[in-house]
């Protein structure tokens, strides 16, 4: 190794390493949650559901805007999930925090059996690929009603988050503020792994597959190991939706599941971690508003919504948005050295 | 990153959560939790309309309070329901909860209706274990095994003894094809074959040419309320209303919300239900014209009468604790009650909590040149055999 | 058995009919359409509407469930589509899921959620007796026009000029601008023939689906997808030959092995996928 390689390699650690720290914007908003379900403790709920979905959409945000993988079927992670914890519960194991680990890791391990079927052929066919894989789980679910409860659903009772706080309803604070730091922990994983060697060398691949090759990264195992995790991530969102509403039925494989989290992915923004949850926030608050006049046609509105964002151009939004202020967190290639 | 982004959509949220609850004291809100997008849409608009008539012909205020009907979407997610649920009583002071599609949005709802001590007043879901699962839960729609059992019974009388049935693979299927088949075969009866479809989306054509490979005196069939015209059309393309067998369901599948523009396939279909909106009695012909004026082109079906009804309970409850809105309160009021509902004499049977109610035995016939469900013979006041069966 | 076939072959052929549209926005113009279904419920309700309505006869409104859509899909790719021809999958999925969103409840304002049902004419009930195998006559009605649908637009497709140059445009729509094809006007014609053919589909498709409701464009996406995602790109021939074997299989699958009815055609799909990502009917290395 020549002096001049091991000079470049400490300076990217270094600046690696500074991306890394979280700054005082990013502290304050992630005190807002807990800020406001304690001052609010009758809207926790509606928090929770926006904790949850985020959580839902940065697994997205994993697989999409940084490994580049579209899917039209992430709802399948999300019912995996959601379906071991709650039969996991209805079978007795109803610790909270054991549900959650399990119910993830078996999402993740069924992201990266599924993995290689996503990575073969063009956008087209992972969307087909993804929306099949999820519609089969769902049948496999309505079939097997023994353990799943079928059609009728599955309810089970969920026991206290380490032997003290209940998370039903005269529990909700806990609840939430269980969602939210699950969330936060992940996220905390997540922004650390897509600031370290790994995460750039995923987003290298995903900029361009063979670049990567050239320079000697796995492209393959790459997007096998980025899609696992997404997986797990959406593995715990369904754990969560499980164990904090205590009933888990078919619709969690729906296709409307897995639209509805493009939406909000799109909606914040792919590619900086921050897009799913801003996303979430926005598309939950807008449907309990537009839903909340008029019940049966506020899709309309969230679907105008939609076309504009797509017609205007989402880049050019994200441009217009990104003059602002410059955006620390995602680093196009040729800015990696300040 | 985008501070303006950050804290545009941190204000929104703000502003949402710190929506102004109101608090008065003599308003009692009731929290009507349907699904009103999806493929469930017709039950919520048919739900939320029967609901608003009996606010709009009988006055808002009973006992010295006023009623304010908050309608909600749920989509269909069972978490959204119990989202929804809580979120009525928590930030509304929710005082009641109506509606439940399906069953289970109306088990998602079971526990905070424990805990909280508010009444779920469930008017549709149908699958007969639910009242079970909370003692708050009271029920005006219908069982399935209500509905089913009796159809059995009918058949048997009927000299009808060889039976296929056909029901969607699905909770309130399963119980329809089990209450059917155990009354049936205990009465003599012989069930050839059972047959489930899936019920999203099915084509009958493989299934109907079992049924006629099988070639039974009659199909009996339960269909989630929406698949009936498709059957129906099948049924009679594939000739087997010409092969002699005879068509038995129970009512969801010629639903009054669809049966106008089912065509001629459907005559002569009999069913066993427990609304038909030509039912004959002053009750309902004063509900149905009052129905088809607020809601001109919609004809009220069994959705609309189990949520007329479900408010019906609610304000009768309301005079009985004069205006008191206590849960245990209300549950122990709503307990026994009986009324004249338009589909005929009702009541909420005090240790079930569930409707006891006539069911009708009917044939599609036409009445002034449109298709309806018309009433030939009544099984006087059944409750549900399937909680009758545990006792 | 014979039944059984010919069950198959007539549901292969209401698959087909329901995503001949697709086959030509999506699997030749390569745009994910999904939004597909909602010109399939235009064309549905304008033969409902016409019928049931004003006694139009059922094949005097055909030309017009086919002719509506068609305009409507034109005004729509001038204004929205067009911008995306060259745009990511995923912005494709976006605006469509989008329109699918706007159109449901707007149908729903306009029309009732009440299912419209299609009343056919007295000479397409029925059933007709052949060789001991009986055939329901719109089932027959439908393999007949289905048949003619898929040979009249693969010969227009793909032996006409209009069909080469689209073929050129599509794969590279600079070049095929240099040689003087006019890509715009092309496109723009491909898509009203495809949301026409997508109104016609819904119109023939009605009855046999219980009615026309404003869910269906949601009730039948994922069938539409999954007859075109077999067949492959290029051309109608795989759309037909895709959805003739899924409905065989999937009627077979229901009529032996009830148990597992709903799984084939979602087994099928994923494997076919999994086998030939370009779709079972695709051109070599395509």
């Amino acid at each position: 190794m020549s002096a001049f390689a091991s000079d470049e390699a400490a300076r990217v650690s270094r600046h690696l390493l500074r991306r890394r720290r979280w700054r005082p914007l990013e502290i304050a908003a992630w005190l807002a949650p807990p800020a406001l379900i304690l001052i609010f403790p009758s809207r926790a709920l509606l928090i929770n559901e926006i904790l949850i979905l985020g959580l839902f959409a940065l697994s997205l945000d994993l697989a999409l805007g940084f490994g580049g993988l579209v899917s039209l079927g992430h709802a399948a992670f999300l019912g995996i999930g959601a379906y071991t914890a709650g039969i996991l519960a209805s079978r007795g194991v109803n610790d909270p925090l054991l549900g959650l680990l399990i119910a993830s890791a078996l999402a993740g391990l069924a992201g990266l059996v599924t993995a290689p079927l996503v990575l073969r052929g063009a956008d087209l066919t992972r969307l087909m690929v993804t929306l099949g894989v999820s519609l089969l789980l769902g049948e496999l679910a309505n079939r097997n009603a023994w353990i799943t409860g079928g059609a009728d659903g599955l309810d089970f009772t969920v026991g206290r988050l380490f032997g003290v706080f209940a998370l039903d309803f005269t529990g909700r604070r806990a609840a939430a503020l269980y969602s939210f730091v699950v969330l936060f922990v992940l996220f905390a994983l997540a922004r650390r792994v897509m600031r370290s060697s790994f995460g750039q060398s995923v987003q290298a691949v995903r900029q361009s597959r063979l670049r990567a090759g050239a320079l000697g990264v796995p492209a393959n195992r790459r997007l096998i190991a980025i899609y696992g995790l997404a997986a797990a991530y959406a593995g715990a969102a369904g754990a969560l939706i499980a164990e904090t509403t205590q009933i888990v039925s078919l619709d969690i494989f729906d296709f409307h599941r897995s639209a509805d989290v493009l939406l909000m992915l799109i909606i914040g923004g792919p590619g900086y971690l921050y897009g799913g949850l801003i996303g979430a926030a926005i598309f939950v608050g807008l449907r309990d508003l537009i839903s909340g006049a008029t019940p049966e046609y506020w899709e309309f509105w969230i679907g105008l919504l939609l076309v504009a964002l797509v017609s205007v151009g989402r880049e050019r939004v994200e441009a217009a948005l990104a003059r602002f202020a410059r955006r620390p967190y995602l680093t196009r290639p040729g800015e990696a050295a300040p | 990153m985008m501070p303006s982004r950050w804290i545009s959509s941190a204000a929104f949220v703000a502003a949402l959560i710190a929506a102004p609850a109101f608090a008065d004291d003599n308003v009692v809100t009731v929290g009507l939790i349907l699904p009103m997008t999806g493929q469930q849409a017709s039950t919520g608009k048919q739900e939320q309309a029967g609901a608003n008539l009996y606010i709009q012909t009988h006055g808002d205020k009973v006992a010295g309070k006023t009623i304010s009907l908050v309608v909600k979407d749920d989509t269909g997610a069972p978490d959204v329901t119990k989202r929804l649920a809580q979120d009525l009583i928590a930030n509304d002071n929710a005082k009641a909860l109506m509606g439940f599609g399906l069953t289970p949005l109306a088990l998602a709802v079971a526990p905070v209706a424990t805990e909280a001590k508010v009444p779920e007043i469930v008017t549709a879901a149908a699958t007969a274990m639910i009242t079970e699962k909370s003692p708050y839960i009271v029920r005006t729609s219908f069982t399935l095994p209500q509905a089913a059992a009796p159809m059995a019974e009918w058949c048997l009388k009927n000299n009808i003894h060889k039976v296929v049935t056909l029901v969607a693979d699905y909770g309130p299927g399963n119980d329809a094809e089990k209450w059917f088949s155990d009354v049936f075969e205990k009465g003599g009866g012989q069930v050839i074959e059972k047959i489930r479809t899936p019920l999203k989306s099915p084509d009958f054509a493989p299934f109907l040419q079992r049924v006629k490979d099988d070639a039974p005196e009659a199909l009996f069939v339960f269909l989630p309320s929406g698949q009936g015209a498709e059957f129906m059309k099948q049924f009679a393309e594939r000739g087997l209303d010409k092969s002699g067998v005879r068509l038995i369901a129970t009512g969801d599948v010629t639903d009054d919300d669809q049966l106008a523009g089912m065509g001629d396939a459907a005559l002569g279909v009999v069913t066993t239900h427990h609304y038909s909106a030509n039912h004959d009695s002053p009750e309902n012909k004063a509900f149905v014209e009052a129905f088809e004026k607020a809601n001109p082109g919609m004809r009220p079906n069994f959705m609309a009468v189990a949520a007329y009804d479900g408010m019906a309970l609610l304000y009768q409850a309301l005079e009985k604790t004069k205006g008191a809105t206590d849960g245990d309160a209300l549950i122990a009021a709503m307990k026994g009650l009986s009324w004249v509902s338009p589909r005929g004499p009702v009541a909420i049977d005090p240790d079930t909590r569930d409707i006891v109610q006539n069911i009708y035995v009917r044939k599609v016939d036409k009445v002034d040149g449109a298709l309806f469900n018309v009433e030939f013979d009544t099984i006087p006041n059944v409750k549900d055999p399937y909680k009758a069966s545990k006792n | 058995m014979l039944t059984i076939l010919f069950d198959g072959v007539a549901y292969g052929m209401l698959l087909f009919v329901l995503a001949c549209g697709l086959a030509v926005t999506l699997g030749l113009m390569n745009f994910v359409n999904l939004a597909h279904g909602v010109f399939a419920m235009g064309g549905g309700y304008i033969t409902a509407l016409l019928m049931n309505r004003a006694g139009v006869p059922f094949l005097a409104t055909l030309p017009l469930a086919f002719l509506i859509p068609a305009l409507a899909g034109l005004v729509l790719e001038r204004l929205l589509y067009r911008w995306l021809y060259g745009a990511s999958q995923l912005d494709q999925v976006l605006l469509t899921i989008g329109l699918v969103l706007m159109a449901v409840p707007a149908f729903d304002y306009f029309l009732t959620d009440q299912a419209q049902q299609i009343h056919l004419p007295a000479y397409l009930e029925g059933r007709i007796e052949f060789h001991g195998v009986s055939l329901g006559a719109y089932r027959l009605f439908l393999i007949l026009v289905c048949g003619l649908i898929a040979a009249l637009l693969q010969i227009f497709l793909v032996s006409t000029r209009f069909g080469a140059q689209l073929r050129a445009a599509v794969d590279d729509p600079r070049v095929a601008a240099g040689l003087g094809v006019d890509v715009e006007r092309l496109f723009a014609v491909a898509f009203a023939t495809g949301s026409g053919l997508a109104g016609l589909g819904g119109a023939l498709a009605a009855d046999v689906v219980g009615g026309v409701d404003p869910n269906f464009p949601i009730k039948f996406m994922v069938s539409f997808l999954i007859v075109v995602a077999i067949g492959g790109s290029r051309g109608i021939a795989g759309a037909f030959f895709g959805a003739l074997l899924l409905g065989v299989l999937d009627v077979a699958g229901k009529y032996y092995f009830p148990s597992i009815g709903a799984f084939i055609i979602y087994a099928v799909m994923v494997t076919t996928l999994i086998l030939r990502p370009q779709g079972l009917f695709a051109k070599g290395g395509a």
